[in-house]
């Protein structure tokens, strides 16, 4: 005999102990259109997020089966032309929280326009400005910024000590950012940048499209004569040139950052503190290996199920207040709990080193102390926060 | 049958208590150590299928239950021979399992699947299979064997299952990542570990069984960062005075006054300390060590740490053989 337990009497126990709330929550990814990417083997899913999404709704129910608590989700992909239009659509329909996927200037836009009564979570837009003085008091930051994910790449390299950096950065402004980003945290982590050169993205007639010999030839040229270093430090947020620089160096060094060691959320060969069953369950239910993106969206709407599981409200400004509230932890499958930094709305998380095969490390490193949490060690602490949103913290 | 039926002669002779066969179950290693409680050295290690995790044993003490987790069921063997015997059906990913005290049936959480999968030992059926929250991991059983409890890693509830008809009476939110969960011998308390949360639960159990959650034990080693102390294992003296529990990657097996719930002592062990188990005589305790690959074998009473034992690679699980 086989007997299947259905939910509702399984829930049965909690029923009378909670009060209902129901959660509607928007996944809004704005799409930009792109050349393809360096290595096919970073192409875009075209659920990207939304297969996050999807895992994270499944948790958030069944764990609303026991507590009488329901979630609906609505995913939205639309292009940057009509995101305004996709806002306005959401927010038209009740939905009171929003997960978004958009580049800087655009998360930035949509959450002025939904307006202090709705809480965003940013799950793509990796911005540091966004966390200083373009902060704003209705979005609260899951993804990681600029800052955190290039503080945790040098910190690493200084834990090697390799100190001595050769920074190659891109010609595009949010390559400026993130080589920007890499300056700051050589300055705070004892690392001198010794040579920096810019890789000019020269628009369609990429340097690389003529393929592997032309780059065997070109990059050895593009990179000998620097001063005497430890590593090559790659910033490259365009994907123009980064990929193509292990091996093909002048010196041989290992490269971080863009290529080579890479700081991510999170990557799909993580197999530490319980990843392994949670890669199985994304994979199980979407057929592919998971992405930053997919990680970050599932993160942002664990965050709203943990605050409706703990407050039984479904108020965005309840939510709100109890995920900046010392309350809040929340397990992320990275070893410890993330929390948010009530300074400025970012969640505070460790970052993983990934060389795309397998998770070589994850900072903070050891021996990178700080007086609140280690993880504070990485992106904007509450005195490098211009931002003022949060009440000053 | 003959051998089982001697060590019934025996025990009831009520000998000394002889040396205890101690298995391991070695997570990537894929093997079972086993290790004489008396002389402290391995004597046998044996292929347990896939990603054996959870790994339990028959109260006569002669079938070794073993989670094979990558193998989707629960390996059987023979705990004098270690020759496999039949194995039992476990629904996907089985992790972690309780036996009832009666030697059957065996409740076991299926991690990947959000269920608690009930299996007859003997006939070798499925029972019922009980949705949970997500990621369910500790398996615990009251002494009266009216409820199992189970807990979800990541709905971070334990779940009170009605042994009658698998209902879910009780739900009680803990905090982020509950690993196990254990009962004291006279069914009076229920402690849930916290990983992630670096706590344990306590509940009080009134007389039909229902929960009510009464206290949160925390943890503070000078020179360890709090993110490390991380509680999974868990194990209680019978007398209810002592609970131990192991810390992860602390590498600290926590000793607390189960009354008052003080925390006494930190117990310096190997590396990742993960499950623990108790001699029949809890003379000792026995914790894994994942990332040091062996056992630490623990004087209860001096609530010292005597010797370490190298065992296979990444050791999960540990079980004692009763007194035969």
């Amino acid at each position: 005999m086989r007997l299947i337990v259905p939910l509702a009497a399984a829930a049965f126990g909690l029923a009378s102990a909670c009060m209902a709330a129901d959660l509607r929550t928007g996944v809004l990814r704005v799409d930009y259109p792109s050349v393809p990417p360096v290595t096919r083997l970073d192409a875009r899913p075209s659920d990207l997020g939304f297969a996050g999404a999807a895992l994270a709704q499944e948790d958030n129910a069944t764990t609303g089966g026991f507590m009488g608590h329901g979630y609906a989700l609505e995913t939205v992909a639309v292009a940057p032309e009509g995101a305004d239009a996709a806002l306005d659509a959401l927010l038209a329909e009740g939905i009171g929280t929003l997960v978004i996927l958009a580049r800087d200037a655009d998360l930035l836009r949509l959450a002025d326009r939904a307006g202090p009564e709705v809480l965003v979570l940013n799950a793509a837009a990796r911005g540091t400005a966004l966390r200083d003085g373009d902060c704003r008091a209705n979005v609260l930051h899951v993804t990681p910024s600029v800052a955190m994910l290039a503080d945790a790449a040098v910190q690493f390299a200084a834990w090697k000590k390799w100190t001595r950096l050769y920074l190659i950065h891109g010609s595009n402004p949010q390559d400026l950012a993130l080589a920007e980003a890499y300056r700051r945290a050589a300055a705070r982590f004892g690392a001198r940048i010794v040579e920096e050169r810019e890789f000019e993205d020269t628009g369609g007639a990429r340097r690389t499209d003529s393929g592997h010999v032309m780059v065997q030839r070109q990059l050895p040229v593009f990179t000998q004569d620097a001063r005497e270093h430890d590593v090559v430090i790659a910033a490259d947020a365009s994907d123009v040139f980064a990929r193509y620089l292990p091996f093909h160096l002048w010196d041989p060094r290992p490269v971080i950052g863009s290529a080579g060691l890479q700081p991510v959320s999170f990557d799909p060969a993580l197999e530490a503190w319980g990843a392994t069953q949670f890669q199985r369950r994304f994979e199980a239910l979407t057929g592919r290996r998971l992405a930053e993106a997919d990680y970050d969206t599932w993160l942002a709407l664990r965050v709203l199920g943990e605050a409706v599981t703990r407050t039984g409200s479904a108020d965005p400004a309840t939510l709100r207040a109890y995920a900046l509230s010392e309350e809040f932890e929340l397990a992320a499958f990275k070893g410890q709990k993330v929390t948010f930094r009530p300074w400025n709305g970012q969640l505070r998380q460790p970052v993983l080193l990934f060389d795309g095969r397998i998770t070589a490390s994850v900072s903070p490193q050891e021996g990178f102390l700080h007086q609140v949490s280690p993880l504070d060690t990485l992106g904007l602490d509450a005195p490098d926060s211009a931002c003022g949103a949060f009440g000053g913290g | 049958m003959r051998t089982y039926l001697l060590g019934a002669v025996l025990a009831a002779l009520a000998l000394p208590a002889e040396a205890n066969k101690v298995f391991v179950s070695n997570e990537r290693g894929n093997t079972v150590t086993v290790i004489d409680s008396d002389s402290w050295e391995v004597i046998a290690e044996f292929p347990a299928g896939n990603r054996p995790r959870g790994i339990t044993i028959s109260p006569d003490g002669t079938r070794v239950y073993v989670c094979a987790s990558d193998d989707n069921l629960v390996r059987v063997f023979d705990a004098e021979t270690y020759e496999e015997l039949p194995s039992l059906p476990s629904g996907p990913d089985p992790e972690l399992f309780v036996l009832h005290p009666s030697g059957n049936p065996l409740y076991i959480a299926n991690e990947d699947d959000n269920l608690v999968t009930v299996t007859d030992v003997e006939t070798r059926q499925v029972l019922a299979e009980v949705p949970v929250g997500v990621e369910p991991e500790g398996m615990g059983i009251s002494p009266d064997a009216r409820f199992v409890v189970n807990t979800s890693e990541t709905t971070n509830m334990a779940h009170f299952i009605d042994t009658a008809d698998y209902a879910i009476k009780h739900n009680v939110l803990v905090d982020q990542r509950p690993r196990y969960a254990q009962y004291s011998a006279d069914g009076s308390k229920l402690f849930v570990t916290s990983e992630i949360g670096g706590t344990v639960s306590v509940m009080e159990i009134d007389d039909d069984g229902a929960p009510e959650l009464v206290h949160k034990i925390g943890f503070e080693v000078p020179g360890v960062l709090p993110e490390w102390l991380q509680p999974v294992g868990a194990k209680i003296t019978r007398d209810g005075k002592w609970l131990f529990v192991a810390l992860g990657p602390a590498n600290r097996v926590a000793v607390v006054d189960a009354k008052s719930y003080e925390v006494t002592d930190y117990i310096m062990v190997g590396q990742r300390v993960w499950q623990m188990d108790f001699t029949p005589d809890e003379q000792f305790l026995i914790t894994t060590n994942g990332n040091s690959n062996d056992v630490t074998v623990i004087d209860v009473a001096a609530k010292k740490a005597l010797r370490s034992i190298q065992v296979g690679q990444q050791p999960w699980g540990v079980i004692v053989q009763p007194d035969m």
